[in-house]
């Protein structure tokens, strides 16, 4: 299991760490600086490395390394998962872009919190909720005894990432339906590869221990439900989902119902992945020509595909040009476009784009002649968008229900968004 | 209800790192033991900070101990932290805190019951364990099951530190109840303690049973994802008994493939995929495996790292059960924004699942990705493309046509690496494509790397015929022959040579230019080697040399990165673990057990792993390992294959080693030293002889692989004999045939610079850590045997009497060793004549003075790596035994010389 975890800094010193076994020393820590830091490797190699018989699994924050160390044959999935577990729980503990200097200041905190998420290199308790029970930084606060036995039994127990006795006022769901496409188009305007990422994220305030059942309509639970009302629609054919350890995943294979009890507050209900049948929400046409070796000239077409009633917000247009650009002129019917040179692309900025609207961009892109005769690589055209009340891949919540004990009413928001992936691009 | 307010946390820790002013220690002692409990707590934090940022306060270890007696839950955690880093180094004194402990142990609050068995067991030192012992069987039976399950895991640092004590004192049957436990997270711990002994003990501890295996199964809907990791991790391990077991587990595990946390999807994977081995059913079979595909695919929409793991796995998984992802290869197409580690990876999985119906997606992607930033990825893109050539004869023209299209790029790299793809190309169709080395000739000038020199050279000599300058390409590249790389030279020797013997007119003041060069100007003993072997070929026997040199090659195939079937079983049980990442098995680069045993006996045994840095092997599959050996003469290029096939005419300068080769040579006493289990199923037995004074590896092989066996190279790690093989190469008169056994005879030479450092006074190890590597597939495996150092005593070791006596005075007594020896008779005279043939030599006899019936010889040997040895043996009549002393002033080989005369008198 792990023998070392410790955090580092990008010049290479160690802001923190705690050893859980002695097969590794201190000393480990430096042929990590040297091979991985010192190569500038950082980003680039593989984050699983072994140097002089030690594996280092690392990820990073910002500008620290997270690394774990180990000398036996472990499941590197688990240490990966427990190092992205770590950073979650030190942001809800000291905030989303936590640094060096907070680190610092708090290292009785960091102690404590390395003691507890792990145990002789085994991952023990990591669910924030449980964690900021008894652990404030650094200043427990003396509870009486039956206290503590309700205490560990919520550490330990089945439910651990929610606490008996919560209370509301007001009992309030806020869903939000959050999907990310990715696409590849051609240089002929084939589809290559589409793909809809979404993710159900949850923000409950309910009082008590609500058991919630949720449903989308997705194909199969909708045909299981063909004589309810909803006969007659076909729903979405969701490739795979994943869930968060709330639900009953064995519920799940038996009946395709998604049943949990909810954290409180806020927390990724599932995750699903929708590749048949998708909306795209935007239609790219470009035409870039080379002319000789000192002119490109650029037509691109953007248009929107989903209702009018729908507005796009922050489309981001990116068309690459060579890198001894020397001058743009460009024209566009609607939106701004400039050349920015650290990108090798012209930026074409949309704040706001109706749908069934379109827009034109035209330029002349003039270039410095060069001795370096390798071609351009006429990397693809890049487009960040992101549409509120739409899904690409058309799935909506069909209900959430709650039940409780003492029987409340729940007030239900559901927001959609669709956003552009990682990579939504087009070939040119 | 802790509030939510990110970012809120107003720590102020830094102010314990200020500055160190002089007299700063005193001072902190000073607060250490103030009377104010805030001084003191922020005492210690100061101590903890100066620790944290390395600084040695080992000095305060008393003062700090002082502030345990409290009730201050801070400040205890504080204290104990503190305890954990300097314990060690204090043991004496850590001792005082054990009653601290105990008292703790049994506090009513069961999180400070929880710290202070958790502390304890990471109290490393030896004394404190026994009084562990007596709190911890409390605590493994404590009514919190907080406490239950902290005790859980220190039962297993326990058994780091004192596995007898665990034991002797019965907690691992505790430990086992554990799984029954009601709660959770007990049981994770459990099964996780447990896990972690079987595999150090390699006892069954575990003990699966069917209750034990329903109980974990129901545990596994109610633990922790990192629970749920370590049950179905130790599930894993288990062999159901029988298909139906296999299929009722999995129906249990399948839920799991759609949990968050991805370890516990890849553990769920693993599971699955063992169990299906037992199950024969088709449609179950079916039916499972269009369950895996959407989990696996949706691994790679997370953080780049995750993926990284997903795919070294997938990686296994397509080769152990292509059906799984068949369908899928659209979505191992790389992302622009990729990390170039993560593209690397699907480029390789690409090429397992390009098939027929793909082929021409997967080539414009190929040819996308070739036109791309990275260096590496576009090389290793233009080389996938040959690959696909390579694996499917239909697509071959097309991929050629693609290659061509990218040499038009005239980007460096991309043509050099086209070069090097389309040989192998032409290697694997001969005479189909050469209508393309036109396009090749026009680009020699923008070759600068030897391997694509080397490829273009080789394809020149190969279809000199067919090319009009053939004589002019090659002349031009001899120019600089002298500069070349080994590589570049061996071939183009090679190609000169091809090219004289298919067109001989224009050449002939060429070659000869070239044989003079590579036999007397280069300091190269491959180059000159082959010159002299092609010289002699020519002058002699030109028909001969034709035969050799042009003979036909075997065609090649793409097995670039595919592993033999059983490393494959091997590492498909060991997916989600490192090994599946390295794609080595465990025991090649876990060594933790290992470094413990043998820490300071010899620094050089791990030399192998670190040469074969693991980690460094970006996917390149083979790679790796191959560098281990250092081939010499025996080179897998396309050039020297002429040679290799020939054998015969050759064979005078070649075989010089293995003159005695494959007779089998002395009875040997053989011990098996390779199980095939690590070595793609070649059973190796080892033992060493020496025969005319020149010492030998005795080999026997048993084949289990799928392929013959017809040549091997071996290598050895440096060792404390100065050992090596007279010749690397092992060649098999007949090769060894699946399923058939063989045997060789390796002769063995003393050379210096394979001397591994030995420490006086301290034993020298009697291992001799051989590589074998074999050359039709490039597997290497590794074994260690015991040497007998008799094979190497010379017969240079008889001393002079007076000589003998000097040196034997000379020596202190302290350097003896003794043992005694049974023997098969008392006859003295057989004795000595047994020992003489071993090269140990009599040099006198003599009766004990007081003790008529007894008789004492004294005789010598030397080793010839520079070591001596004197031996006094007692006989007495009538006893079929006698007392060995062995002295020498290299103590280090006393004890091997020892044991070498005992096996002589035998």
């Amino acid at each position: 299991m792990i023998s070392m975890l410790y955090l580092m800094n990008a010049r290479g010193d160690i802001v923190i760490s705690r050893q859980y076994r002695d097969d590794v020393s201190q000393a480990t820590t430096d042929s990590f600086r040297l091979k991985v830091l010192g190569a500038k490797e950082g980003g680039t190699s593989a984050p699983i490395r072994s140097i002089d018989s030690s594996t280092f699994v690392y990820c990073r924050h910002l500008n620290m390394y997270f690394v774990a160390v180990t000398r036996s044959n472990v499941n590197p999935s688990l240490v990966l998962e427990f190092l992205y577990q770590k950073i979650r729980v030190l942001q809800a503990y000291l905030g989303e872009t936590f640094t060096e200097d907070k680190i610092r200041n708090n290292f009785t905190l960091l102690y404590e919190l390395f003691d507890e998420t792990m145990d002789f290199g085994y991952p023990q308790n990591t669910s924030i909720d449980v964690l900021k029970l008894y652990i404030n930084l650094g200043k427990q606060k003396a509870r009486v005894v039956e206290d503590q036995a309700s205490l560990t039994s919520q550490i330990t127990g089945a439910i651990d990432w929610r606490r008996e006795g919560i209370r509301h006022k007001r009992n309030e769901v806020y869903i939000d339906v959050l999907e990310s496409v990715n696409l590849l188009l051609s240089q002929t305007g084939g589809i290559l590869r589409q793909e809809v990422t979404g993710s159900v994220m949850m923000n409950t305030k309910l009082t008590g221990m609500p058991e919630c059942k949720f449903g989308l309509n997705d194909k199969l639970s909708v045909e299981k439900d063909k004589n309810s009302s909803n006969a007659g629609k076909s729903g979405v054919s969701i490739d795979d989902c994943t869930f968060h350890r709330c639900v009953s995943l064995g519920r799940f294979d038996a009946d395709r119902t998604i049943t949990f009890i909810p954290p409180d507050g806020e927390f990724e209900l599932m995750k699903y992945r929708v590749t048949e049948n998708i909306n795209l929400p935007f239609r790219v046409i470009a035409a870039i020509q080379e002319d000789g070796q000192t002119r490109v000239s650029i037509n691109v077409k953007l248009s929107a595909t989903f209702s009018e009633k729908l507005f796009a917000s922050s489309v981001v247009l990116k068309i690459p040009v060579p890198e001894n650009t020397a001058r743009c002129k460009i024209k566009t019917t609607m939106g701004r476009a400039k050349y920015s040179p650290e990108d090798s692309a012209i930026l074409f900025k949309l704040k706001r784009f109706q749908g069934q609207s379109e827009s034109m961009l035209s330029a002349d892109v003039t270039l410095m002649p060069t001795v370096n005769k390798t071609a351009w690589s006429r990397p693809p055209i890049g487009l960040d968008f992101s549409v509120p009340m739409f899904t690409a891949s058309g799935v909506h919540v069909r209900f959430l229900k709650v039940f409780d004990k003492s029987g409340y009413t729940t007030n239900r928001w559901v927001r959609y968004i669709t956003k552009s992936g990682d990579s939504y691009n087009i070939r040119i | 209800m802790p509030s939510k307010s990110k970012g809120s946390a107003g720590g102020s820790d830094s102010r314990f790192f200020t500055t160190q002013k002089k007299g700063e220690m005193h001072e902190l002692r000073q607060e250490l033991h103030s009377s104010d409990r805030s001084v003191k707590v922020d005492a210690v934090k100061k101590v903890i900070a100066n620790m944290t940022v390395g600084k040695d306060v080992s000095m305060l270890f008393t003062d700090v101990l002082n502030c345990i007696q409290t009730d201050n839950i801070e400040l205890k955690k504080l204290v104990y932290l503190y305890l954990i880093n300097y314990a060690k180094s204090q043991p004496e004194k850590t001792l005082l805190a054990v009653n601290t402990f105990v008292k703790d142990a049994n506090d009513p609050n069961p999180l400070i019951r929880a710290l202070a068995v958790r502390t304890m067991g990471c109290i490393r030192v030896e004394r404190i364990t026994e009084y562990l012992c007596e709190p911890l069987s409390r605590s493994l039976r404590d009514e919190d099951p907080y406490v239950r399950k902290t005790a859980a895991v220190c039962v297993a640092k326990l058994y780091d530190i004192a596995p007898e004590l665990v034991e002797d004192r019965g907690f691992l049957e505790i430990l086992h109840d554990l799984i029954s436990d009601a709660n959770p997270s007990v049981v994770a711990n459990g099964v996780a303690a447990l896990s972690e002994i079987a595999e150090t003990s390699g006892k069954d501890v575990m003990k699966i049973s069917t209750s034990v295996l329903q109980k974990l199964l129901a545990a596994l809907n109610e633990c922790t994802e990192w629970g749920q990791v370590f049950i179905l991790d130790s599930l894993s391990k288990y062999t159901p008994a029988d298909a139906k077991e296999a299929e009722g587990i999995i129906e249990r595990v399948t839920p799991r493939l759609q949990h968050a946390n991805s370890a516990v999807v890849m553990s769920a994977v693993k599971v699955v995929l063992n169990y299906m081995n037992m199950i024969t059913a088709e449609d179950t079979i079916r039916t499972l495996t269009r369950k895996l595909a959407p989990p696996l695919v949706t691994l790679l929409n997370s953080e780049p790292e995750t993926q990284y793991v997903a795919l070294r796995n997938i990686n296994l998984i397509v080769q152990k059960r292509p059906a799984i992802l068949e369908n899928e290869i659209k979505v191992f197409f790389a992302k622009y924004n990729d990390p170039i580690y993560v593209k690397m990876e699907k480029l390789e999985i690409i090429i397992k699942l390009v098939s027929e119906r793909n082929v021409e997606q997967v080539l414009l992607e190929l040819k996308e990705y070739a036109t791309e930033v990275d260096v590496d990825f576009v090389r290793k893109s233009v080389s996938a493309i040959g690959r696909c050539a390579i694996k499917l004869e239909r697509a071959a023209e097309r991929c050629i046509s693609v290659l061509l299209e990218l040499i038009q790029s005239k980007v460096n790299y991309v043509v050099q690496e086209a070069v090097v793809v389309i040989k192998d190309i032409f290697r694997r169709y001969p005479n189909k494509y050469e209508s393309v080395i036109a396009t090749l000739c026009e680009n020699l000038e923008t070759l600068d790397e030897p391997e694509a020199k080397a490829s273009m050279i080789w394809i020149i000599g190969e279809y000199a015929e067919r090319i009009d300058n053939a004589d002019e390409l090659l002349d031009s590249f001899l120019e600089s022959f002298e500069e070349e790389d080994p590589s570049v030279q061996l071939s183009l020797l090679t190609a000169t040579v091809k090219c004289f013997l298919k067109a001989p007119e224009q050449t002939q003041e060429m070659v000869q230019r070239v044989l003079d060069m590579a036999t007397e100007e280069s300091d190269n003993p491959d180059l000159r080697d082959r010159g002299f072997v092609y010289w002699r070929l020519l002058s002699t026997d030109p028909e001969a040399a034709k035969a050799v040199v042009l003979s036909e090659r075997p065609v090649i195939e793409d097995d670039t990165s595919k592993l033999e079937p059983e490393l494959l079983d091997t590492l498909i049980r060991q997916i989600a673990t490192l090994s599946s990442i390295y794609h080595k098995p465990p025991e090649l680069f876990v060594t933790r057990a290992n470094i413990r045993a043998s820490a300071d006996t010899d620094e050089d045994e791990y030399a192998y792993e670190d040469e074969n840095d693991v980690g460094a092997e970006g996917g390149g599959g083979g790679g790796g390992p191959v560098d281990l050996l250092d081939m010499g003469g025996v080179d897998l290029n396309g050039g020297s294959n002429g040679v290799a096939n020939g054998g015969g005419a050759g064979g005078d300068l070649f075989g010089l080693g293995g003159g005695e080769g494959g007779g089998g040579g002395a009875s040997v006493q053989k011990v098996q030293v390779c199980d095939g289990s690590s070595s793609g199923g070649v059973v190796v037995s080892v033992g060493f002889a020496c025969t005319n004074n020149s010492p030998s590896m005795e080999m026997d092989f048993v084949n289990n692989s799928a392929s013959p066996i017809a040549s091997l190279a071996v290598q050895f790690n440096k060792n404390a004999f100065s050992l090596s093989p007279a010749n690397q190469a092992i060649n098999f008169a007949t090769p060894i045939m699946p399923g058939s056994t063989g045997s060789f005879s390796l002769g063995l030479t003393i050379n210096p610079a394979m001397a591994a450092p030995v420490q006086p006074g301290v034993p020298a190890p009697a291992t001799v850590q051989v590589a074998i590597k074999r050359l039709d597939n490039g597997s290497v495996f590794y074994f260690a045997s015991n040497f007998e150092l008799e094979c190497i005593f010379t017969q240079s070791g008889a001393l002079e009497r007076s000589a003998f006596i000097a040196t034997w005075k000379a020596i202190p007594d302290t350097n003896e060793l003794y043992s005694t020896v049974q023997l098969s008779g008392s006859n003295i005279d057989t004795a000595i004549q047994k020992l003489a043939s071993k090269n140990v030599f009599f040099i006198a006899r003599r009766p004990v003075p007081n003790a008529p019936d007894q008789e004492v010889v004294y005789v010598s040997c030397a080793g010839s790596n520079g070591t001596s040895f004197l031996a006094e043996l007692t006989f007495k009549a009538g006893v079929n035994a006698c007392k060995l002393c062995v002295k020498s002033e290299n103590t280090s080989y006393s004890g091997l010389a020892k044991d070498a005369i005992e096996r002589c008198l035998k």
